[in-house]
């Protein structure tokens, strides 16, 4: 009876301290359970709502996983050719430069194909906001090797581990654009705890702030699971993630107002 | 005297059951059922009155299913 009491106290609109965002289409997200890509696109439209530009934010989806994106967030979105993101950002950003512009792209798409698009965009130093997921595999075609593979994981290409003498090393693309000038904003973060929920939040706050201000590109990586690549239970991967994936990919800011920052370790 | 009390309400039709919630919550409010929801999952709900509407549940839950309502209620 006392609980009842309670709750029917609580159960107010004006105690409501968090719940989904309405710019989130209310239908169920195609991802897998536990993937990070859902708290991704949370993120990022609790920020398009606090800064209230809904109406002049201009999405690109990828090819991956994350295809589906117009079909989630409640803004304005192109899809763009494999890889080929950046450079439509561009497009869009020189037609409309008092728009918001972002593109959401995964590890195969950034990293893989659009290697060049990615690259000349950063060199150009165009004011749009990239948001990179890495989860170091193929999610959505079953898990093959991608150019962010850890050397010795396992993939459906890679069965006995990534080796690195014939497949080549990891690219930290994060770490490589970071060198070029016309990059302003670097920063490495990830979804899998409410403390690295909240700094991801901070830093896609910051990087639109940022494209407000014409600074230059600004560019988040959010390493991510992909439970069901990697062949783990959501939890078992966020914490293989924290393990193996971490010590690889540093969490933290690697450039601030178009300054290198002395690599630390935020690893928890 | 005034007290924090913090509650959940979760979404259990669009729960998937990953079970990240139950790793971020402080104070274990949070268990999987027994049975499963429309899609054939194991949803997660809420099983004591500990919680003190921290949203740390909330923010890690990639479908957003979790509402969390947290108020003064006055205690004796």
């Amino acid at each position: 009876m006392e609980e009842l009491f309670a709750k029917t106290e609580i159960h107010k609109p004006e105690n409501i301290v968090y719940k989904r965002t309405d710019l989130l289409v209310d239908r169920p997200l195609s991802y897998c359970p536990g993937c990070g890509h859902g708290t991704a696109h949370r993120m990022l439209m609790e920020v398009i709502e606090e800064m209230d530009i809904q109406d002049k934010t201009i999405g690109v989806s990828p090819v991956g996983c994350s295809v589906l994106a117009y079909d989630f967030l409640d803004i304005d979105m192109i899809g763009a050719a494999h890889g080929r993101a950046p450079a439509l950002a561009t497009a869009i950003k020189r037609m409309w430069p008092n728009h918001f512009v972002f593109t959401y792209q995964g590890d195969g798409d950034l990293a893989a194909i659009g290697t060049a698009e990615t690259i000349h965009a950063c060199n150009r130093g165009e004011n749009i906001t990239i948001i990179f997921i890495n989860n170091g595999i193929y999610g959505m075609t079953g898990g093959q090797m991608a150019p962010t593979t850890l050397p010795g994981m396992r993939s459906s290409t890679s069965p006995y581990g990534r080796d690195v003498p014939t497949m080549g090393h990891p690219l930290k693309i994060t770490e490589l654009i970071a060198h070029l000038p016309g990059v302003y904003y670097v920063t490495r973060q990830a979804v899998h705890t409410p403390n690295h929920v909240r700094k991801t939040k901070k830093a896609m706050r910051k990087a639109f702030e940022l494209q407000k201000e014409n600074k230059g590109l600004c560019f988040i990586e959010i390493v991510s699971n992909c439970n069901s690549g990697w062949k783990m239970t959501p939890v078992q991967s966020n914490k293989w993630m924290e393990d193996n994936m971490f010590p690889f990919y540093q969490l933290g800011d690697i450039k601030i107002d178009g300054k290198l920052v002395e690599k630390k370790v935020t690893v928890e | 005297m005034a007290k924090i009390k913090g509650d959940i309400v979760i979404n259990t039709d669009r729960c998937k059951g990953c079970e990240v919630c139950l790793a971020a919550c402080p104070f274990t409010v949070i268990a999987m059922s027994k049975e499963v929801n429309s899609k054939g999952y194991h949803f997660a709900m809420k099983v004591n009155d500990e919680c003190t509407g921290c949203t740390n549940c909330a923010l890690v839950c990639p479908d957003g299913v979790i509402t969390v309502y947290r108020a003064k209620v006055a205690t004796e």
